[in-house]
């Protein structure tokens, strides 16, 4: 596998592919069969949520390097309809499509960084970063 | 063009330039290879760096490197570096040898080789300058390379070393099937926590329990995200089909818990050890005989 | 890529053995549910040791199937969770709710066989 892995997603069983190739990465990032899950998950749920809300999008995966730690950056960009409330979204429960609304707020658990930007009408970009522990 | 000839360097393209004044340069560093490995080790000496080894294996580790130095400043690849690098690490971080000592020396035959690049060449500036344009980024990646090699190496057998260590003092004990025993004794840190983890999670697989009890008396205290990691950890074992029951619990473990919101309720505790096996042998359907002599049967 | 059920005595048994797109799985689910009531089963065992994932909508999906066939009369056990799969669920937040579990297939028709017989109601398991 290349150093990134760039995965469009329009269908469900892209979401699969896409923890696939997350989890390959965190293998060849050489992180632990714990991390590697906690990515693949993350994943599924980023994926989850551009094919929900927005249809279709990309996931980025790519291996990252700072100093002696190594890790793996999952970015999730669609050009959907974009959240209106981050704070609100980020609230463990809150939901807008009827489902148990742990998409953000989980995905943030799992990973050891998150950023997410989002504008009204512009679309979604989320990022986040998990290190070998 | 004219292509000016001399005894030395010479020529057009850029890159050639460069490895031809390398070649040069390393025929005449390999030519000069005692004297300047012997005044090496002299500073090695006089700098007081690699006290922790003799005279003879100073000796050889400074022939072996100065080798492996020239090599690359020839031929620009650090892969063997970087396997020699591994290897000398793996044999001197044991005898207490610093990365401050490994670079150190590095640093000090770089500023060897380079004393006798300036008094060979240095008689026409130009000159001079294109050997260290050529003599410097090799010099500097090469001290890069060991350094990193060697910290690495030192973390991994760090890593080994308190895995080692936690395996010891974190026994997983099976007792009569079905019935594990996680005696925790001294302070958990987030590493630990997570080889606790993965010991409980292992031992509920190949011992097929159905009750764990983890025994948390020897255990001081524990931070907040410790606690948390602990209650994910039980939380995972109830999805592998066994349940945790704690004992041992002392109020302020108690106290962290309640902290981090867990309902103490709802988590089965029990005050020591021997409770906690009674209650497991219970749920498991196990009949408990009683070892209080006051009940023995008449 | 459909998931073999066996039919076992009463229970159903559903091996998952490639990672399930969410069609899959409400696919699945949905077949469980109607098998269970023509064979009148009243277990079902979810084998998911392949899965290397389990994110909200499997555990979702699951959680469904369990209520969905306890109200057509079988209990549901998920069997063969891995333990970084369990970790990573645990960790964004999931749960399966009522739904037992148990480590493997053999413990998870113990389960429910001892649930059949009604032997013991032990507190610290679920329905």
């Amino acid at each position: 596998m290349a150093c990134e892995a760039r995965i469009h997603v329009d269908s469900d069983r892209d979401v699969v592919e896409a923890r696939r190739k997350g989890r390959e990465a965190a293998r060849q990032a050489k992180l632990n069969d714990g991390d590697a899950a906690l990515v693949a998950a993350a994943i599924s749920e980023l994926a989850r949520n551009v094919l929900l809300y927005a249809g279709e999008g990309d996931i980025l995966i790519s291996a990252v390097e700072n100093g002696i730690c190594r890790g793996i950056v999952v970015t999730a960009a669609d050009r959907g309809p974009g959240i209106s409330n981050i704070d609100l979204a980020m609230q463990d429960g809150y939901s807008t499509s009827g489902g148990l609304g742990l998409g953000l707020p989980g995905v943030k658990r799992l990973m050891d960084e998150f950023d997410v930007t989002s504008e009204t009408g512009q679309g979604t970009t989320v990022v986040a970063k998990k290190w070998a522990t | 063009m004219r292509t000016v000839t001399t005894n030395s360097i010479v020529s057009d393209d850029a890159r050639d330039f460069t490895s031809n004044v390398l070649n040069e340069v390393v025929a005449h560093l390999r030519h000069e290879h005692a004297r300047l490995r012997d005044g090496w080790i002299q500073r090695i000496v006089d700098g007081r760096y690699l006290t922790a080894m003799s005279e003879q294996e100073v000796f050889a580790e400074a022939t072996s490197l100065y080798g492996s130095y020239l090599e690359v400043l020839q031929t620009g690849s650090v892969e063997a570096l970087e396997a020699y690098a591994q290897n000398l690490s793996g044999r001197i971080i044991p005898r207490g040898v610093d990365v401050v000592e490994v670079v150190g020396i590095l640093l000090v035959l770089r500023d060897v080789l380079a004393r006798e690049l300036f008094s060979k060449y240095g008689r026409d500036v130009s000159v001079l300058k294109r050997v260290l344009d050529a003599y410097e980024p090799a010099a500097n990646r090469i001290a890069s390379t060991v350094a990193v090699g060697f910290v690495r190496e030192r973390e991994r057998v760090i890593r080994q070393q308190q895995e080692a260590i936690r395996d010891l003092s974190t026994p997983v004990l099976p007792v009569r099937g079905r019935l594990l025993i996680l005696p925790i004794v001294g302070a958990i840190d987030p590493p630990r926590a997570r080889q606790l983890t993965e010991q409980l999670l292992r031992g509920i697989r190949s011992n097929r329990a159905k009750v764990v009890v983890m025994d948390v008396t020897g255990v001081p205290a524990i931070d907040v995200a410790v606690a948390n990691h602990l209650v994910q950890t039980m939380e995972a074992a109830r999805l592998l089909g066994a349940f945790v029951i704690v004992t041992g619990l002392s109020p302020e473990l108690a106290q962290t818990l309640v902290g981090i919101g867990l309902d103490l309720g709802k988590m089965n505790t029990v005050g020591d050890l021997q409770g906690g096996i009674e209650e497991a042998e219970r749920l498991l359907g196990y009949k408990v005989v009683s070892a209080d002599p006051s009940r023995a049967i008449a | 890529m459909a998931v073999p059920i066996l039919k076992q005595r009463d229970y159903l048994i559903a091996t998952v053995q490639d990672p399930l797109s969410d069609d899959e799985f409400a696919v699945l689910r949905r077949t469980l549910v109607e098998q269970v009531g023509v064979f009148r089963s009243r277990g079902v065992i979810v084998d998911v040791t392949a899965l290397d994932v389990l994110d909200s909508f499997s555990v979702r999906t699951l959680t469904e199937l369990g209520q969905m066939a306890r109200l057509r009369g079988a209990a549901t056990v998920i069997v063969g969770i891995q333990p970084e799969v369990a970790l990573a669920m645990i960790r964004l937040g999931l749960t399966l709710g009522d739904i037992a579990t148990a480590l493997d297939l053999e413990e998870g028709l113990a389960w429910l066989d001892r649930k059949m017989n009604g032997i013991g109601s032990r507190d610290h398991e679920r329905s």
